[in-house]
């Protein structure tokens, strides 16, 4: 680990105020920590958002979900709230990582970073999410840009991410054997705008799944979607898995999920 | 009457509360006066000359001590590191042994090889002053892949072993087994990858080095599991200091698995810059570092050959290795492919005739040794792959085709075609056993239910066989190894009764603290609460060889019982002298000297207090109570079973559900069980991650390290494991004094096959370990 100046502020603006180009924002630090103790990244100061308090905390109006940017991913799985509203999204947050990362790791950070093979990504974007920051509201199809690219800003921090609630919805994780990281990773969601599937782990970054969608759309069942293949190019392929296997997984994950949100 | 925590108790071990309440003494946990902190500059290259290494700026960097190079190693005498197993190719020429500095001079050939060592205050401002040296790398082609490696125009690793050739061995009759292939009414053949594995002990390897300008002593403090093997190299070969100057201490051990068994460039580094600097300087490995640098096992590319006459008796067995040993010779890594593997090709099975031949060589990956089975899990995972498929070449039952050619439990000594002497075994015992557990004859019903819920059900087991309690001296000197493999012990009691052993092996979580304590518990009568081991540190225990090839209990645990009966011989003249009897008629039983037919009786607390305090006391005999011993195999010891494992494949995804698994090992008498029970759950867990999980994955083009950290390196966890059915049916080892045969490795020896061999059913198809989802997926929907 290369030395950095650490501030903890006490409200968003502050934060936002006192971060220069070359620094980093901690929200849980289940990446940016080991990234920076095996020196493959470097900041000049580390602006720790954990004293915010504005941004911890659940809240539901039946109709929203509301999950605060630092809210630790333990929080989520274990919320009365999220379990009535979403609880598939409970059920998401309990698979995170580990109990260590899942009692670190944060729901803004996890966002933040976009990982391809994170978990909540999926979620977001099949539940049509809206990304609260200090400077706007983001869908969550606009926020996920690319490959641990977001639309966010340089001195911009996520405060809370709201869900509307769906009729129902399931989360299908194929868990890479080796980091536990979604290989492939399915969220359906049936809302009263139509059904969403959002994929991650399987391309560089979370996508929907149009045709089973559509699909669903008519008839939300598994048998609705069993012909539907996806497309292999452009998917991920490495030592884990090759973008066919990714693929497959896709189908059986979709159908998996939408079985469990049936 | 058994002893209370005697041999047979499943005693809890003694060790276990320091080690889980955080009170063990780890090498990382130790820090000395002034101590200065060293961090290895490594290559980033898998092949590359080295043009130049520009250190100043680094040394003028804040807090650095200093940085020392390969070429200032050479400069100061120290010598490479060696191989300590010499083998003859079928030419009768020695293996080629390149050089094999502590640090490169003038040439990279691994991705982590070893370029400088920088020596600082503090381990940032070492790291920071890495970042600063400047080597002038020409990159070189590498190769990884050892089929290419060993093909004509491979880049050439080593001037000195052209082909990248380390040796080309035979072993066997190979005019005998042509000669059963030409009868043979059938012929099966396999063709095999046994996955290289990284070993993954918990605790990282360390090293501290410390010098005292006084007595000039040199003190390596490092996570060995052999510390006097370690002093004896750095003495002799790469004359670090004299044996008598250097003291090597291997403190409580995290795990080691084989890998730690080796004498590694850092520890050879660490001691010597603390002499250099005179000023302590401790060194640990991070989790990359170990990944890219700890001895990896296996990695073994083989074709195998069965014939059979028309009844399915076996006739002859035929199989060809290529081996990876990685870009340097580590310290026994000739003997693995070779000794610990080509001599237990037999299997448990009559074959009258085999034939090995081992084409072993050199890549740009990181060194190949030793890891838990060593040559052993190699071995049975070609002879039980080879006999799963010639029951099913044969449409026999795979159990029942060995059954047919096991050797019978009257048959011992049984001397194998590949210099083996079983000296016991019940096999089909063990076979029938592990079939019991598992309810093997209500497979095929469970195989039905699988099928209608859309899953694909297997079984498969192994027969293993392993040759542990390494090794009787003379019978491996004459097969190339430069060091005799006996062990000591020495038995010490205090005059108020409470004893301390000392022993020449190692425990780096084999728990000796309890099961050598059991021994003397049983055989002396002394409380286990009042029993100290002591080991792995060279200043307090005679000269030992270590811990490895499961040998503490059958090799060690025999040194401390020799021990013990000199105790007992010396006690009885003490006990006659003291209770007016003739030693004749002292009886001993448990730590009870009694004179026969009397109701006389004295306890070995009490003859022990009267050694040290020796008022009344025989004439012409030493007073005091401690006993050596060193013990020198007679032969090896031959565990054996059959593990069966019972699969169900998802053939929409290729996810593996091992289901159930049935483990029968003859293990011998057995000390302590809950510890064997420990060992056999550890061991099988490995050899899942094997067969399913676990394997490292180099880029044959560039030679990076793909698999370098727990992101990509699959380890198996909890929730990967069945749980497991376990049996002991054993017959007495009549080859060391407890009648025991060694359990360390058998569950990594026996699993890979097994499991494999029920994947293998469940398609009806072969793939590779490991069994990854996406490949069982493709052969299940091919």
């Amino acid at each position: 680990m290369y030395s950095f100046d650490y501030e903890r502020p006490s409200g968003v603006n502050d934060a936002a105020a006192s971060l220069g180009e070359d620094d980093k924002v901690l929200a849980g630090g289940q990446t940016l920590l080991p990234t920076l103790k095996l020196r493959l990244a470097q900041a000049g100061k580390l602006v720790d958002l954990s004293g915010i308090d504005e941004l911890k905390g659940i809240s539901s109006n039946g109709s929203e979900l509301s999950i605060g940017a630092m809210t630790r991913h333990v929080d989520v799985a274990d919320s009365a709230e999220v379990r009535s509203a979403i609880p598939a999204l409970a059920d998401l947050a309990s698979h995170i990582g580990d109990a260590q990362v899942r009692n670190r790791g944060t729901i803004g950070g996890s966002v933040a970073n976009n990982d391809p093979a994170a978990d909540y990504p999926s979620a977001l974007v099949a539940l049509g999410a809206t990304v609260h920051t200090n400077k706007r509201s983001i869908s969550a199809e606009d926020f996920f840009v690319d490959l641990f690219e977001t639309a966010l800003e340089e001195d911009e921090i996520i405060t809370k991410i709201s869900f509307p609630v769906p009729e129902s919805a399931a989360y299908a994780k194929f868990p890479n054997p080796a980091s536990r990281y979604a290989l492939v990773g399915v969220f359906v969601a049936k809302t009263s705008g139509g059904v969403r599937v959002a994929v991650t782990g399987a391309g560089p970054c979370v996508f929907r799944q149009s045709d089973m969608e559509a699909a669903l759309s008519s008839d939300f069942s598994s048998s609705a979607i069993s012909g539907i293949s996806t497309d292999a190019s452009g998917l991920n392929s490495d030592i884990h898995a090759s973008a066919e296997y990714r693929a497959n997984l896709v189908s059986v994950m979709a159908g998996r999920a939408v079985d469990a949100a049936s | 009457m058994p002893v209370e925590n005697g041999i047979g108790a499943a005693v809890r071990r003694k060790e276990d509360q320091r080690f889980i309440t955080g009170n063990g003494n780890y090498l990382d946990d130790m820090n000395k006066v002034g101590q200065a902190y060293g961090y290895f500059l490594r290559s980033p290259h898998a092949h590359a000359k080295i043009n130049g290494i520009n250190l100043d700026a680094a040394k003028a960097a804040p807090g650095v001590v200093d940085i020392f190079t390969g070429a200032d190693m050479a400069a100061d005498g120290i010598g490479g590191l060696i191989c300590g197993w010499g083998i003859t190719s079928k030419d009768g020429s020695p293996h080629n042994a390149p050089p094999h500095n502590s640090m490169a001079i003038d040439a990279v050939r691994h991705v982590g090889d070893q370029v400088a060592f920088v020596i600082a205050d503090s381990l940032q401002q070492a790291k920071d002053a890495a970042e600063l040296i400047d080597v002038d790398y020409a990159e070189l082609p590498p190769v990884t892949d050892i089929s290419r490696a060993l093909s004509g125009g491979a880049p050439q690793i080593h001037e000195e072993a052209p082909g990248n050739v380390c040796y080309d061995w035979e072993l066997g009759d190979k005019d005998a087994v042509d000669a059963a292939f030409a009868s043979a009414a059938k012929v099966s053949k396999i063709d095999l990858v046994n996955n290289r594995l990284s070993p993954n002990p918990m605790e990282p390897r360390a090293a501290l080095g410390e010098f005292d300008p006084g007595s000039e002593e040199l003190t390596l403090y490092t996570t060995s599991q052999n510390p006097h093997v370690a002093r004896l190299i750095m003495s002799a070969f790469l004359a670090i200091a004299p044996e008598n100057k250097l003291r090597v201490v291997a403190p409580d051990v995290g795990g080691g698995f084989g890998s730690k068994i080796f004498v590694y460039a850092e520890e050879t580094v660490t001691v010597w810059a603390a002499r250099k600097i005179n000023r302590p300087v401790k060194w640990t490995a991070d989790r990359s570092e170990a990944f890219m640098t700890d001895a990896h096992g296996r990695d073994h590319v083989t074709h195998a050959e069965l014939a059979m006459d028309d009844e399915g008796h076996i006739l002859g067995f035929r199989v060809s290795t290529k081996a990876n040993l990685g870009a340097y010779l580590s310290t026994f890594a000739s003997a693995v492919p070779t000794y610990l593997y080509g001599t237990l090709l037999n299997g448990q099975y009559k074959i009258p005739s085999i034939y090995v031949e081992v084409l072993a060589g050199f890549t740009n990956t990181t060194p190949v040794d030793a890891y838990r089975g060593a040559g052993r899990p190699e071995a049975t995972y070609v002879v039980e792959r080879m006999m799963e498929t010639a029951a099913r070449d044969l449409n026999m039952d795979p159990t029942e085709f060995r059954m047919k050619n096991f050797i019978q439990p009257d048959a011992y000594p049984y001397e194998t075609p590949v210099i083996m002497t079983y000296d016991s075994g019940d096999y089909p015992a063990n076979m029938n056993a592990a079939k019991g557990l598992i309810d093997y004859a209500g497979f095929a019903a469970r195989k039905a239910q699988s099928e209608a819920n859309g899953k694909i059900r297997g079984i498969g087991c192994a027969a293993y066989i392993e040759a542990c309690g390494i090794a009787p001296s003379a019978a491996v000197g004459s097969l190339g190894a430069g060091v005799g493999l006996w062990e000591s012990a020495e038995v010490r009691f205090n005059p108020t009764g409470s004893v301390t052993v000392f022993t020449g092996s190692h425990s780096h979580g084999q728990g000796h603290e309890t099961t050598f304590a059991q021994i003397i518990a049983d055989k002396l009568g002394v409380p286990i609460e009042s029993v100290e081991v002591v080991h792995g540190d060279t200043d307090k225990v005679p000269f030992g060889m270590g811990t490895y090839g499961s040998r503490s209990l059958a090799v060690g645990g025999s040194a401390i019982v020799k021990a013990v009966d000199k105790i007992v011989e010396k006690s009885k003249k003490i006990a006659a002298h003291l209770m007016e009897a003739a030693v004749e008629d002292i009886e001993h039983e448990h730590g009870v000297f009694s004179v026969a037919g009397t109701d006389k009786q004295m306890t070995m607390g009490e003859i022990a207090f009267a050694a040290y305090v020796p008022h009344n006391y025989p004439e012409d005999l030493e007073p005091g109570m401690a006993e050596n011993a060193f013990y020198d195999p007679l032969n090896f010891t031959f565990p054996a079973g059959t593990h069966i494992a019972e699969v169900e494949i998802d053939p929409n995804t290729g996810v593996v559900d091992i289901v159930d698994w049935a483990a029968s090992d003859d293990f011998g008498n057995i000390v302590n069980p809950m510890i064997v029970e420990g060992q056999v759950h550890g061991g099988v867990a490995q050899g899942i991650g094997q067969a399913m999980l676990e394997g490292v994955v180099y880029d044959d083009e560039s030679g990076q390290l793909l698999t370098g950290s727990y992101m990509d390196y699959c380890m198996p966890r909890a929730d990967d494991l069945p749980s497991f059915k376990i049996d002991t049916t054993g017959t007495v080892c009549p080859s060391n004094p407890l009648g025991v045969k060694g359990c360390g490795e058998a569950g990594a020896i026996a699993a890979p096959a097994a499991l494999m061999n029920a994947i293998t059913n469940a398609l009806g198809k072969d793939i590779d370990m490991p069994a990854t989802p996406e490949k069982v997926w493709r052969a299940a929907n091919a």
